[in-house]
Formats: C-alpha cells, sequence, structure tokens
C-alpha cells in the first residue's frame, strides 16, 4: 500500500504538524459539546501534552485527531491534507496510538504485536522482521530476549514499552498518546518518561499526550495546552511560560502552589553539577579499590557490571571486608537518568531514604551521582532568581 | 577509576536499562500449565468403564431376547445412531449459535440481544420431553425432528458463550485495534474471537454433553439411538437392556466431554 510516503526504510520521519480548525463534538441529547469549536497548531516535530481535569474533553479531542471519535463539526488537517474526508482505518495505520498500559494483544507474541501496523500496509516479512528487531531495541527491549515472548510474561512498564514500539512501527509522523504512563508505579513511570524523551530526541515525531499529571505535561511537553470544561483552551505555551505567567486563575490552580519547586521540574540532572565517584567492575580487588576512594575521599564505591552500568553502591567500609568487588546487584540502587528532572531524582532519593541517586547516561552506563546538597543548591538558585 | 560526568552521547543501547527495570518491576510469573495430566484422568476412566461393561456382557446369561438386543452389530447401531444424531444437532447448533452470537454483539443488533437470549433460555428451560413431542405432532415423527429439537435445546449454551466471550474482551484492547488503524471486520477475527475463543469451547462442551443426554429422548419420536435400549429396557421390565443403555450413554457423554477439553486445551490460544 502507499497511502504513506514516509514508511519507506531507513527514512526518518520528522513529524507533520497538526491543525485544528473549529473541531467541534457534539453528543446526542446533551445541550453543551463536549468540544466546543477548538482550534489549535501543533508544530511539526513538537511534543505537546493536553493537560485539563477529567471530563473536560481532552482525551475526546485526542481521540478525534485519528478520528475514533468522529467530530461533528470542523477541520483536522495533518500536514495539508484534511483528514475529516479520508478513509478512517488508512488514517490511522499512520498515525501511532498508545494507550494506558500499553493495550498489547495478549495472545501475540511481543514482535506480533509490534508487527500488525506494517503487515497491515503489506511490508514483506524480512522488512518487518527487521524493523521489529529495530524497535525493540529502539524501545530498550533485547530483542532476542523479548521477541517471542508473550504480553502476560512481562511487567507493565515493559509491556507500556512494546505499546510505544507497536505505535512506532510503520513510523508514523504523528504519534497520540492518551494517559501512556498512569499505569505503572512511579519509579518506572519516571524511567519511561526519560525514555520517551530519549525517542523523541532521535525520531523527531509530532506527539500529542493526553496527561492529568502537570508535573508530567512539563516534563515531557515542549508545549502544553490547559483544558477547560468544553476543551477550552486555557493557554497553550511552553511549560517554563505557564509556571511563570499563568493566564488565568484557574491555570494557577491547576499548576498549584509552590511554583518555585515546580522549577524543579524544568531543571534536568544533566543541568547540575554531577559528584564523580569512584567505581569499581565486578571481580575487581577490593583492596585497589578502598585505597583508590579513600585518595580520592569518597565514603562509598559505585560497582559497574560488565557492561558499564551501576549494579550497588556498598560503602568503604563494607567493600573492606571482601577480597573481590561481589556481583551483588541492588534491588533498591536509586538511579535516574541525565534527562530526568530534579523532582524526579528528589523522589527516588526520598523513596530509597538515600541522600543521593546513581545517574546514568545513554548507555544506561554511570554518568555521576547527584547529592541531595546538588538540589538543595539548585532550589536555592532558583529561588534567589525568582526572588531577584 | 572515576566516572565521567556526560558520557559522549552514543546511540543508545537501552537493553540494560529495561534489564535494570527487569528487576524493579517484576513481569507475572508464567503460569504451570499442569492440564495435560488432569486430561488423562477421564479417558482412562471411560476404558475402564467399556471394559467393565464388555466383561459383563461376555459373561452374563441373558435370555434370547436380551442377548438380540444386545448384539454386537444391534449395540453398535444404535450407538452409531446416538452420535449421528449428536453431530448432526452439533453442526448445526454450531453454524446457528455462532454466527448469530457474533451479530448480536455487533453495534446494530445489540439492542435484539435480550430478545434472542429469551427465546434460547425459552428452547432450554422448556422440558425436553414437551419439546420433542411438540415438534413431533407439528413436523412429524423421525431423524430430522429429533435434531430440530436437539438444536432447539443446545443452542443456549454456544450461543450465550460466544456472546459472553466476546462482551468480556477488554474494550481497551479493540480500541487499540481501532486505533491502529484494523478495520472492524479485522478486529473480530484477529483480536475478538481469538480471545473468546476459551469461552465459546466451553459453550460448545456444555452443549455437546446436553445433546448426548438428551438425544436418549429420541426413542419417543422415532428418532433411534441409545434411548431405544432404555426404553424397550423399562417397556419390557428387562433390566440388562435398561442399565446397558444407560450405562453406555454415561460413557459416550464422557468420552464426548472429554474429547471437548482436549480441543479446548488445544485451541486456547497461547498468551493467555
Amino acid at each position: 500500500m502507499s497511502d504513506s510516503p514516509t514508511t519507506s526504510v531507513g527514512r526518518r520521519a520528522s513529524g507533520l504538524p497538526i491543525r485544528l480548525e473549529g473541531v467541534t463534538k457534539r453528543y446526542p441529547g446533551q445541550d453543551r459539546p463536549a468540544v466546543d469549536a477548538v482550534s489549535l497548531e501543533i508544530p511539526a516535530g513538537q511534543t505537546v501534552m493536553f493537560v485539563g481535569p477529567s471530563g473536560c474533553g481532552k482525551t475526546t479531542l485526542l481521540k478525534m485527531l485519528n478520528r475514533l471519535i468522529e467530530p461533528t463539526g470542523g477541520k483536522i488537517f495533518l500536514g495539508d491534507e484534511d483528514v475529516t474526508s479520508q478513509d478512517p482505518d488508512r488514517l490511522r495505520r499512520r498515525i501511532g496510538y498508545v494507550i494506558q498500559a500499553g493495550g498489547l494483544f495478549p495472545h501475540m507474541t511481543v514482535a506480533a504485536n509490534v508487527a500488525l501496523v506494517p503487515r497491515m500496509l503489506g511490508w514483506d516479512k524480512r522488512r518487518v522482521a527487521d524493523r521489529t528487531e529495530e524497535l525493540l531495541d529502539l524501545v530498550g527491549l533485547d530483542p532476542a530476549t523479548y521477541r517471542d515472548r508473550y504480553p502476560r510474561a512481562l511487567s507493565g512498564g515493559q509491556q507500556q514499552r512494546v505499546g510505544v514500539a507497536r505505535a512506532l512501527a510503520a513510523d508514523p509522523p504523528v504519534l497520540l498518546m492518551d494517559e501512556p504512563f498512569g499505569a505503572v508505579d512511579p519509579i518506572t513511570r519516571v524511567r519511561l518518561q526519560d525514555e520517551l524523551l530519549r525517542i523523541q530526541d532521535e525520531l523527531g515525531k509530532t506527539i500529542v499526550c493526553v496527561t492529568h499529571d502537570f508535573d508530567e505535561a512539563v516534563k515531557l511537553g515542549d508545549r502544553i495546552v490547559v483544558f477547560d470544561v468544553g476543551a477550552r483552551v486555557v493557554q497553550y505555551d511552553t511549560p517554563e511560560a505557564i509556571l511563570a505567567d499563568p493566564a488565568e486563575d484557574y491555570v494557577a490552580d491547576f499548576v498549584g502552589a509552590g511554583a518555585t519547586l515546580k522549577q524543579l521540574t524544568l531543571t534536568r540532572v544533566e543541568d547540575v553539577e554531577l559528584r564523580p565517584v569512584t567505581t569499581a567492575t565486578v571481580g575487581a580487588d577490593s583492596a585497589a579499590v578502598v585505597a583508590a576512594a579513600r585518595a580520592a575521599g569518597d565514603d562509598f564505591v559505585v560497582v559497574l557490571d560488565g557492561r558499564g552500568r551501576p549494579i550497588s553502591w556498598p560503602t568503604v567500609a563494607e567493600l573492606s571486608r571482601t577480597t573481590t568487588v561481589p556481583a551483588t546487584v541492588d534491588q533498591r540502587l536509586p538511579v535516574v537518568g541525565l534527562r530526568s528532572t530534579l523532582n524526579d531524582a528528589l523522589d527516588t532519593m526520598l523513596a530509597a531514604s538515600q541522600g543521593g541517586v546513581v545517574v546514568t547516561g545513554r548507555r544506561g552506563g554511570l554518568s555521576g551521582v547527584l547529592t541531595v546538597e546538588s538540589v538543595m543548591a539548585a532550589i536555592q538558585r532558583t529561588r534567589a532568581a525568582v526572588g531577584g | 577509576m572515576t566516572a565521567t560526568a556526560g558520557r559522549p552521547p552514543a546511540d543508545a543501547d537501552p537493553a540494560t536499562l529495561a534489564a535494570a527495570e527487569d528487576e524493579r518491576d517484576t513481569a507475572a510469573p508464567r503460569q504451570v500449565r499442569g492440564g495435560w495430566r488432569a486430561l488423562a484422568v477421564q479417558p482412562l476412566l471411560v476404558t475402564l468403564g467399556v471394559g467393565a461393561y464388555l466383561l459383563w456382557r461376555a459373561t452374563a446369561e441373558l435370555s434370547d431376547t436380551e442377548a438380540r438386543q444386545l448384539g454386537a452389530t444391534t449395540l453398535w447401531a444404535a450407538i452409531r445412531e446416538h452420535l449421528a444424531l449428536t453431530l448432526a444437532a452439533a453442526v448445526l447448533v454450531l453454524l446457528i449459535a455462532v454466527p448469530l452470537g457474533v451479530g448480536l454483539t455487533r453495534r446494530p443488533l445489540r439492542r435484539l440481544s435480550p430478545l434472542v437470549l429469551g427465546v434460547a433460555n425459552t428452547g432450554q428451560a422448556a422440558p425436553a420431553i414437551g419439546l420433542f413431542v411438540l415438534l413431533a405432532t407439528w413436523l412429524g415423527f423421525g431423524f430430522w425432528t429429533t435434531v430440530v429439537a436437539l438444536v432447539l435445546y443446545a443452542a443456549l449454551p454456544v450461543l450465550r458463550n460466544t456472546m459472553v466471550g466476546i462482551e468480556q474482551v477488554d474494550p481497551r484492547l479493540v480500541e487499540a485495534g481501532r486505533g491502529m488503524g484494523m478495520s472492524t471486520l479485522a478486529v473480530l477475527f484477529r483480536v475478538e474471537l481469538p480471545l473468546a475463543v476459551p469461552v465459546m469451547l466451553a459453550g460448545v462442551r456444555t452443549a455437546l454433553v446436553l445433546l448426548v443426554g438428551t438425544a436418549t429422548l429420541a426413542t419417543f419420536i422415532n428418532g433411534g439411538g441409545l434411548g431405544v435400549l432404555i426404553n424397550t429396557g423399562i417397556t419390557l421390565s428387562l433390566n440388562s437392556l435398561l442399565v446397558s443403555g444407560a450405562v453406555l450413554v454415561a460413557l459416550l457423554a464422557l468420552a464426548v466431554d472429554w474429547l471437548g477439553r482436549v480441543v479446548e486445551h488445544v485451541a486456547r490460544p497461547k498468551g493467555l
């Protein structure tokens, strides 16, 4: 099928802009429309977050973009095409769709789930298999391990990753996400958010994402749309602008108290100075590591596995009781990514009752350690900046 | 030995991250499938039953009438007739109840489902013997009238389980399918029906067992089957015939139930 010009192998589609003109949804028997004449422009390659109270019509509006809900009025343009007059099934194959908990089909393997849209588009087997491999890799699942598993054998976070891979399978220019990370635990959510940021850096899709979590919107969004009842657009701006200058009291209420602290959500871990730390690889001689740590003035050491990713952080005292560095994996090791927000980092510290977190970079390798002191210093600076 | 803050951005090898996540966010353990062992018990019982019956038949002292009625050819003919009734009715039930059940879960026909379920309920709630006789007075006696009666009697479990099976499919999965660009028909055949298969097959098995049992009533409207043996046994006060008929029907029902279980086990979609 040739309805999508952007699905040829190897060519990275950057997103298409989306334009809404007076889009309206009126349900029979209700005097007020659920979505009332919304006009909005979503620039290509940007992540736009829809936030607002439940029942405000943000999800309805999202579902009208791929016409799971048919608008009763108005026009929707994808690029230059008016999609309101297209065959909805063919339209949807060009728009990635991610729902809460992934929405994987339980009777299909991970690979079969990911391959669904490419198969519908009539790709040949080889190409589908290659693409599946590539995507599982992209979302952080080892293809050899996970390809033939059924969703039941995956954790919630892994299912959500597969859900994202499936939505990206045919390289659609646009990705719609409906509360994608609502059903996973907070620590997994932070990881998935970090992954999405990384994927988006790589792919540059146009992403529209509904969330009820304003912090998530600030973290993920290039821009945020704040909706009120009837999908009235109250404010449409960058996270920084919305936090600094809420358009109405309504937005200020929604953003919540402590906007200074909200700035924590705007500051990424990579913007803050990380503390270098003594590292050791599994199986190394403990005495040498202890000596190096003492020389550097560190009271703990980060242990890396064979691939350079942190697995535990024993204290120097603990380590000096061993002869070689143990391979024990610390399940409670607090880890955040470089693109995590200071808010995430602080949360992770609190959850682990630790005074710091280990920060990993793009290969999952160690980037350094972020301490609660550096976070406090960042808060101080922000307060000084806001105050002055 | 010290970490470098801000490693050079290399293309991601995110498998490591996911692996780390594995440890925190553990997957549901795979369920052990011990089904096969349970499945082995039933055919064993049936074989034992058949063996015991054959032993009794070979050693019992029987009158001429009994011996003729319980002769290998007569018995075999009765069993074949019984199976033919069951099979014909089962095929018709499947052909009618499955498409009807699917149709009634589609939006345009959904309003009709209480009505159709009501009719099917009546079919099953009505005493089987009454149903047989009423139909016979209308359609005449014989094989096909029996089949019609059996179909009416056994359609409900298949119809209801088809509907329940499809309705219990998570609506978000249907939405996910539609959202990916699958047509309603593709969603039905690739998502809804496969996920409904276990429930549907359970209904089919129930229907089959009902059919084997109810087909014994065929004798009253000249439909043949093992019921003839039982009926003759009662009218002539020949307990050997009566018990033979009853035992054989029971063994047949058990065997059919087992076949149904095997099919359920094999046809159950992997991953559920």
